[in-house]
């Protein structure tokens, strides 16, 4: 029998886990970004204070890059509150950690450190592993030439390579480069034709500095694109004329992918239907994999109400994740049904618009007799409000005690006044979702959620997680 | 006189945000052959048809400012207005000479309200057939000096705390014809229009409306209303149709407790009634509480259609202030404009009524000859 502080402790732990999902510090429908991040400041704070090794754990947890990169700052500030064991612990998730983040936030997270005067023995050793391990250096000097100089000078490191350490302090004092990427930039002052041989955001500063027009340029730069800066760069440059710029939707991640279909027109997307929908239903076959149709009979509520436009910051954020839910769970399923709470029936085409009849929905739902229901909404049932609550606290206790049907809620946005992702009923798991990829493993976190889970049970969830993750990293590292 | 009937109009339940709740209006059958004047959809005529329509009548409400006058001078809407043709110019302006930097300031064609204090005047300047001409040289006084030297209690809508907000996250139901607004559960307005293309065009505006000094002090003092959560008892529910009747009880239950309770303030009154203007089978008019002091009162304009069905609707709802200067208006409007007469009626004497016609901003009605000597016969039985 779990004491009432530990009953607590799991609590606080899952609460921070959604926040630590879903909140991007950015502004949403009904916060702004001070709000989100007053909040998140709190959470971490609180964490941190009270339970240091699980607040560590959560990094084996899909939360977002923003707040692994939090943790990962807080955790390096106060190392010395951290025993030794803790600090090994510690050290190995991090490093795992920090492998799998995109390198600007890496490098935005050296400098953060830098500028809260953070230069433990701890931190400058990570900072040199993670250097260290970096596939090739000299990309970095070229593409994050301002977050490597810092870090090298913050963690008084010498870089391997002879040429790195006078490319990077004083560039163009050399008449030339023997490494023919720092040579091409060396180049690209001078010579117009060398710069569509740098990555695309250190081409794009020498485009503007030769005074290249933009559809020229990105007609040029386009096989330099990566994957998401093609996705993000298409329409723009179409509309420039620029039709080198062509994304292959088939390799898209999910997420990315709705939110790019809900970023066009309805009549683009009306005149690409075949193309778009074929997109998301291989990315979506992709994310399921081997789990295909062995979900039985699922029913989905999803929520295209006003509130699923987000904000200017995440734009239509909220509704790419239902869309991307859409086509994951009509993969995983074996009979699939998706209800709108607009009660519109044509997926490609839905736009955020109207109220949030929840309530209405669930019942429709519930009528479809499903063995899943899964519920993709912000959580704010106004039409009327708290109806979608009554329905399933009546359902399960009266009408499913048997827990015939099992029910999960999962919500994209962090509500900053409560700390957490706005609940439906107490009956119903509840968990933050950022990309619809993560679902199948969200759906196992939020077994947790439902009544008293124990904090042990817990604890080995994050244990047999970070297990995971560090033998997936040391495979990789291996190879 | 008569009461305000929303037959037609059926409310749906609310959207709270802070002290704001905002009450939306459905129209099963939108009217069709009254629309808002195609000019006026200004930025979201992206999002409605104005495409070329069967025949109908336009109507501008009062207040809005755009460029209707041959020489590109905004001009605002003097009064809500309708029209046969979709194109001429309304009747009725009211010229706006701006100072040179505002004007720039503004984009040329985009759709505003008047500035709140010249808006408030023009109301009650039109319910009581105020003369025209001194209203224009008003307005020129008003905008030159700001805020005019007779400050009137009256907020636009960005001023009433929350209230951007509680806009901005509403979710407008797909038929919604209008709204009802209440700060801290006091009404402070309600808005219908025939037709869901113009609310969603004209929903934003609320926010350049103008409310209330009380609805301004709910919303700055009032901590958050509370939700009306449905409640279902799970006692008798033993299957999915139970439950799904259940639920359409709820939604009848807050219809009925709303239009019961929380809006008597403003149904259950009798209004006098003017009617301004007849077009087709529309009907314009005003309409006047009874100025009871101390209790709710609304103003407002309305178009009915032959059935007496509410096209359009927009009420303001008086502040204390306002109730007391409306009834001694209508007292004396009562008495033919008679001094003495009105003075017996309210049970003072000529001088007070004179004193109190000042104090309550009226004094540039009265002579100031007439008012000096009312002044001084107080002073002097003051000191005796």
């Amino acid at each position: 029998m779990d004491s009432y502080g530990d009953l607590i402790a799991a609590d606080d732990v899952l609460l921070f886990v959604n926040a630590a999902i879903t909140s991007t510090g950015q502004r949403e429908f009904r916060s702004d970004a001070g709000e989100q991040r007053l909040s998140l400041d709190f959470l971490h704070a609180y964490m941190l204070g009270n339970y240091r090794d699980l607040y560590a754990g959560v990094l084996a947890l899909d939360i977002n890059d923003y707040n692994a990169v939090l943790i990962i700052r807080r955790l390096l500030e106060t190392t010395h509150e951290a025993t030794a064991d803790q600090r090994r612990s510690e050290g190995r998730l991090i490093a795992c950690r920090l492998a799998m983040l995109p390198p600007q936030r890496v490098y935005g997270l050296f400098d953060a450190l830098r500028r809260a005067r953070v230069n433990n023995r701890r931190t400058r050793a990570i900072m040199r592993d993670w250097l260290s391990a970096r596939p090739d250096l000299a990309f970095d000097a070229v593409k994050y030439r301002s977050g490597l100089k810092r870090a090298l000078r913050h963690a008084h490191l010498a870089p391997a390579a002879e040429e790195l350490g006078p490319f990077v302090f004083a560039p163009l004092t050399r008449k030339r480069y023997a490494t023919p990427l720092l040579e091409t930039w060396r180049r690209a002052h001078y010579e117009k034709a060398a710069l569509y041989e740098l990555p695309f955001t250190a081409a794009e500063g020498f485009a503007a500095k030769h005074g290249i027009p933009r559809d020229v340029f990105l007609q040029r730069i386009a096989p330099r694109m990566t994957r998401l800066e093609t996705l993000r760069l298409q329409e723009s440059a179409h509309k420039r004329g620029a039709r080198g710029v062509q994304a292959d939707l088939t390799r898209m991640p999910l997420t990315r992918l709705a939110a790019y279909v809900l970023s066009l027109p309805v009549e683009d997307r009306l005149r690409r239907r075949h193309e778009l929908t074929h997109a998301l239903e291989s990315a979506a076959d992709r994310v399921a994999g081997s789990h295909r149709g062995s979900w039985g009979k699922v029913t989905a509520v999803l929520d295209d109400s006003f509130s699923a436009f987000g904000s200017a910051h995440k734009r239509r954020r909220p509704l790419a994740v239902a869309l991307a839910c859409h086509y994951l769970l009509a993969a995983l399923a074996g009979d699939y049904t998706g209800l709108w709470t607009s009660g519109r029936t044509d997926v490609l085409l839905t736009y955020p618009y109207g109220p949030t009849p929840l309530g209405r929905r669930i019942l429709d739902a519930l009528d479809t007799t499903p063995s899943r229901l899964v519920i993709v909404s912000d959580g704010w049932d106004n039409a009327p409000p708290g109806l979608a609550a009554e329905v399933l606290r009546i359902w399960r206790t009266r009408l499913d005690p048997e827990r015939r049907t099992s029910i999960v809620h999962v919500n994209p946005v962090y509500d900053a006044v409560d700390f957490d992702v706005r609940r439906l009923s107490v009956t119903v798991p509840t968990a933050g979702i950022r990309d619809a990829e993560d679902l199948p493993a969200l759906v196992e976190l939020a077994q947790f959620t439902e009544g008293r889970t124990g904090l042990a049970e817990l604890i080995t969830y994050l244990d047999t997680r970070a297990a995971r993750m560090l033998s997936g990293h040391n495979q990789g590292q291996a190879r | 006189m008569t009461t305000l009937d929303l037959t037609g109009l059926d409310t749906i339940p609310s959207q709270v945000w802070g002290a704001v709740r905002l009450v939306p209006l459905v129209r099963d059958e939108p009217v069709d052959d009254l629309r808002l004047r195609p000019q006026l959809y200004g930025d979201a005529a992206g999002l409605v048809e104005v495409g070329p329509r069967q025949a109908y009548v336009s109507y501008i409400p009062h207040g809005f400012v755009a460029t209707w006058t041959h020489d590109g001078t905004p001009a605002a809407a003097y009064g809500t207005q309708m029209s046969a043709d979709g194109n001429s110019a309304p009747a009725a302006t009211m010229g706006l000479r701006f100072h040179h930097r505002m004007a720039r300031r503004q984009a040329k064609d985009r759709l505003r309200f008047l500035p709140m204090h010249l808006a408030l005047e023009g109301y009650l300047a039109l319910h009581f057939g105020g003369p025209s001409i001194a209203w224009e040289e008003w307005s020129q006084r008003a905008i030159r000096q700001g805020l005019s030297p007779r400050v009137e209690e009256a907020y636009v809508g960005t001023e009433v705390h929350g209230l951007g907000d509680a806009l901005r996250i509403f979710e407008i139901h797909p038929n919604q014809c209008g709204v009802m607004l209440y700060v801290a559960d006091a009404l402070a307005a309600v808005f219908a229009v025939p037709h869901p293309d113009d609310y969603r065009a004209l929903h934003p505006t609320l926010l350049q409306d103008l409310y209330g000094e009380l609805i301004h002090h709910y919303a700055t003092l009032m901590p958050p209303v509370q939700e009306f959560q449905a409640r279902i008892p799970d006692a008798q529910i033993r299957s999915l149709a139970h439950l799904r009747t259940a639920v359409a009880d709820q939604e009848r239950a807050w219809t009925h407790f709303h239009d019961t309770t929380m809006a008597t303030g403003l149904l259950e009154h009798m209004y006098t009634w003017q009617t301004v203007y007849r077009m087709g089978r529309f009907t314009l008019s005003r309409f006047l509480p009874a100025f009871r002091p101390k209790q709710e009162n609304h103003i407002g304009e309305a178009i009915t259609d032959d059935r007496g069905r509410i096209a359009y609707l927009k009420t303001f709802r008086l502040s204390e202030n306002q109730v007391r200067r409306g009834h001694l208006l209508s007292r004396l409007a009562a008495m033919g404009w008679h001094l003495a007469d009105a003075a017996a009626d309210l049970g003072i004497d000529e001088a007070q009524l004179g004193l109190r016609l000042e104090s309550a901003g009226f004094g540039f009605l009265l002579r100031q000859d007439v008012l000096d000597a009312y002044c001084k016969q107080e002073r002097t039985r003051n000191q005796r």
